[in-house]
């Protein structure tokens, strides 16, 4: 009998011999977060982390080479592995949990999975950038500010806080990123602050004046740099890291507006967990991150700001870390959030 | 038929055995509901669900439409006229299957977008928005439609022409002929398309967050990623499963019991082609709009970034092979588990059709229906409670892999036992084999051709999986998908390019087998 799929049934067996010669020949290729050559045999703690490797890596490294233990990082979105770990529950393979975005970490806590971190962790970060009850610490800050391009617009036009970006003089000259989570949380921040009211007002009035939509901060960077827009409201230092690749004459500058929330810290933040069985090993990788080095990395490779007591920001980071708002509890109440992206929706933003 | 006969009891407990393990994730949806069932009913209940639903469901006909739309014309243009190049244009016009909607959609926004490409060619200030709808459903439509064309054209090749000749002795007009005598033919297998594409609609998550269309699976997200509510997602998960069994339904009232047997291969004479005199102008220019805007366009500026990519060295050719060679492993084995599944529930429909293996079929559909993360998050609540030494290894993601593609391996098998008449097997029953015998010895050979389709559709939908890859392989391990995913989370275009390339050309591999399906003169 001819039959008139014996190619593809060819295929499917180069496929699976090709496939059962990886599986067998080499057992199946992982990397190590950072890529570093010379990983440590003895077994450590596994991180999720909703940071992706270029911005824990050497972190991690660092960690590997001083405690002489392996960390085993998976990399996932933060939302999603704040989901996992709370369908894990006690059997969790995590150790810590490394959370991009300060929602994640706090729900995690709210299913009870977060340890209490000893107190001399919690010492090393300033309390305003740790959760009261102890189960998470910040360990970078990510400040909201305006960025402009300063071969079109002076510094001194900027208005104190992004409220004065209704005026008519910026219409179609702003960016922004209604769909991005540090948005939503920045427009959390300014209901917490000024009420529903007012903050559906800034929205609905930014729509008016004819805000443009990017997906995110690195296209709103991207097209100020080019002179397609004037400013737009994003993460420091994504500008900054673009200077550090660029060189100073990079066009696009940042202001933190000093008015009102007008620059707000957000934080990445790392947790251990409770069903964790080497959590004085996830102790000290905690402790690691906020270690000088680890802080002097983290600032200055992705220039966010180091969070632990002592720790000095880049010198590009002119606006001291104190001079910049957190903030309160409210960011963390998780339901807000979702009122957030209605209030976005109804105002026409999202 | 033999609608009578009770199917074999080893056929049904494999049949039981697949459906279980694709209910799974369903299973789980209903554990979380059933936690919180008022907080569940009053999620699915809300009018922002009804909203999204009425939403969802717009964008699922809009992209089942404008597919059939293309595939149709396409389809026929390369089987049954003298389109010129028409063998080359069946294979362009299938490869935009290997573009993930992630990465569809991040190009179309690249292009189309404010302040794309498009934009600062053309020099204006602003281009009509893609984002929402529009931009869904162009994305949608571009990279699912060859779940329509495959099957058609496999369909177009086998139809007898005797009936249309016949038609057309009584002096109908090529049109007419098509439309009364070619067209109810292809029902069937276009309503079995259209489902694959419906699913896949309303399970996507790539393309609608990236341009920001809120379907369900975008609303499940933001219940996760702002509310962190899980008995919210499940619930909304749980109306896409209700969903699904409406499409199934659908779908079946059209493919109907019509099926149209032959008696076996090699009994057909080939059509001859229409030719398209002057028309053939607009047939190369409509195949070359579709070519080009859903493959020339994106993998054109995959490689300028790539270009970029490679002269900033940021990618290791070794680093590539291996992300390639897991991405292999993974999908062949999904393939391979897919389509021996897929047979057990294809035989009992097709050969056995009773209550038990019509749910057979419909739960073997419900992890398709879902998007990765609910599939992913399934599997993590039960591995982890029943199974915890398989919890992230190679067999579980094969397993999920296996489970959420599962569907795309059953139509093809589906169609391969519909079109071969049962009397083969009667025959050899009569002949005094047995049930099983004649299951491997005519059944397995019948359905090879089905089950490879299949294999090569699961194959390429698992080289693009994304996000249940990052939940529940084993820690450490990478794929192209997850590499790409690294890269643009960070807004690294260039680097993510080349994974993407590679990704590409592997995909491509069964996707032009797939195009050439049953090409070979019998």
């Amino acid at each position: 009998m001819n039959h008139p799929l014996s190619q593809p049934q060819r295929l499917l067996a180069a496929l699976l011999v090709f496939a059962a010669l990886v599986l067998g020949g080499c057992g199946f290729s992982t990397e190590d977060s950072g890529g570093g050559s010379n990983e440590p045999e003895t077994e450590g703690i596994t991180l999720y982390s909703g940071r992706i490797p270029a911005a824990i890596g050497p972190a991690v490294d660092s960690y590997e080479a001083e405690a002489d233990r392996d960390v085993k990082v998976r990399f996932a979105e933060t939302a999603d592995l704040a989901a996992t770990l709370v369908e894990e529950g006690d059997a969790s393979p995590a150790d810590a949990f490394f959370a991009q975005e300060p929602g994640a970490i706090a729900a995690v806590a709210e299913a009870g999975l977060l340890t209490k971190l000893p107190q001399n962790i919690l010492d090393r970060v300033p309390p305003r950038y740790r959760d009261p009850g102890g189960r998470w610490v910040g360990v970078t800050g990510r400040a909201r500010v305006i960025a402009y391009n300063k071969d079109v617009v002076m510094d001194s036009e900027l208005p104190p806080s992004p409220f004065g970006l209704t005026a008519p003089k910026w219409k179609d000259r702003v960016g922004w990123s209604p769909a991005s989570s540090s948005m939503q949380e920045y427009v959390t921040a300014l209901r917490a602050r000024y009420g529903d009211d007012r903050t559906k007002q800034w929205l609905e009035e930014m729509v008016g004046n004819g805000a443009v939509s990017f997906p995110d901060n690195v296209t709103i960077r991207d097209a100020i740099a080019k002179g397609e827009i004037d400013v737009g409201l994003i993460n420091h230092y994504y500008v900054a890291q673009a200077i550090s690749e660029e060189g100073p004459d990079y066009p696009v500058a940042v202001y933190f507006p000093p008015g009102g929330l007008g620059s707000l810290m957000l934080l990445t933040s790392v947790g251990v967990l409770e069903s964790s069985d080497r959590k004085p090993e996830a102790f000290a990788f905690v402790r690691s991150l906020l270690s000088d080095k680890s802080q002097q990395f983290f600032t200055s490779s992705s220039k966010e700001y180091p969070l632990a007591k002592g720790a000095k920001p880049d010198p590009s980071l002119s606006v001291p870390v104190n001079q910049i708002p957190v903030s309160d509890s409210s960011l963390v109440d998780l339901k807000e959030i979702q009122g957030t992206i209605e209030l976005m929706q109804e105002s026409g933003a999202l | 038929v033999l609608g009578a006969r009770p199917a074999p009891v080893w056929l049904l407990g494999a049949g039981a055995i697949v459906g279980l393990a694709a209910v799974l994730p369903a299973a789980y949806l209903a554990v979380v509901i059933f936690g919180d069932f008022s907080a569940a009913l009053e999620t699915a209940l809300s009018s922002r669900a009804l909203a999204t639903l009425l939403r969802t469901a717009a964008l699922t006909a809009a992209v089942v439409v404008t597919s059939v739309a293309i595939a149709l014309p396409i389809g026929w243009l390369t089987v049954r006229t003298d389109l010129p190049g028409r063998r080359l244009w069946a294979v362009l016009c299938t490869l935009p299957l290997v573009i993930p909607s992630y990465v569809g959609a991040y190009l179309l926004v690249a292009a189309l977008g404010p302040n794309g490409m498009v934009q600062e060619a053309l020099g204006v200030n602003r281009l009509p928005s893609i984002y929402g709808f529009t931009g869904a459903w162009l994305v949608l439509t571009l990279f699912t439609y060859p779940l329509v064309l495959i099957p058609l054209r496999a369909t177009l090749r086998r139809i007898d022409p005797q009936l249309e000749d016949a038609a057309r002795a009584m002096g109908r007009s090529p049109l007419e002929v098509f439309r009364t005598v070619v067209l109810p033919q292809l029902w069937p297998v276009i309503a079995a398309g259209s489902l694959l594409v419906a699913l896949f609609t309303i399970s996507d998550f790539g393309a609608v967050s990236i341009l920001r269309f809120r379907s369900f699976t975008s609303e499940i997200y933001i219940a996760y990623q702002s509310s962190f509510d899980r008995v919210a997602a499940a619930a909304l998960g749980g109306v896409l499963v209700v969903a699904m069994l409406a499409l199934l339904f659908a779908s079946s009232r059209v493919r109907g019991a019509k099926a149209v047997h032959r008696l076996g291969p090699g009994t057909l004479r080939p059509a001859p082609p229409y030719r398209l005199g002057r028309w053939r102008w607009p047939a190369l220019a409509f195949c070359s709009l579709i070519v080009l805007v859903a493959f020339a366009l994106p993998v054109g500026v995959l490689i300028y970034w790539a270009s970029k990519g490679i002269s900033t060295g940021s990618t290791s050719l070794n680093t590539i092979a291996a992300l390639g060679g897991n991405s292999l492993l993974i999908a062949a084995w999904a393939a391979a588990i897919g389509a021996i599944a897929a047979l057990a529930v294809a035989a009992l429909v097709v050969r056995y059709p009773s209550p038990a293996s019509r749910l057979i079929e419909r739960l073997s559909h419900a992890g398709y229906a879902l998007p990765g993360i609910l599939v992913a998050l399934g599997l993590v609540f039960f591995a982890t409670r029943a199974v915890p030494a398989l919890y992230q290894t190679i067999a579980l993601l094969v397993f999920a892999m296996t489970i959420h593609y599962l569907p795309l391996a059953i139509g093809p098998t589906a169609s391969s036992l519909l079109q071969l008449s049962p009397r083969i097997e009667e025959a050899a029953r009569g002949m005094g084999r047995g049930q099983a015998e004649v299951f491997r010895t005519i059944t397995i050979p019948l359905a090879r051709g089905g089950m490879m389709a299949g294999a090569a559709l699961v194959f390429l939908h698992a080289m693009k999986e994304l996000t249940v890859t990052l939940i529940l392989s084993p820690i450490g391990f990478k794929t192209l998908a997850t590499d790409i995913w690294t890269q643009t989370t960070y807004g690294f275009y260039e680097a993510s390019a080349i994974p993407a390339l590679v990704l590409l050309a592997v995909a491509a591999i069964p996707v032009y087998l797939l195009s050439e399906q049953g090409a070979a003169p019998p």
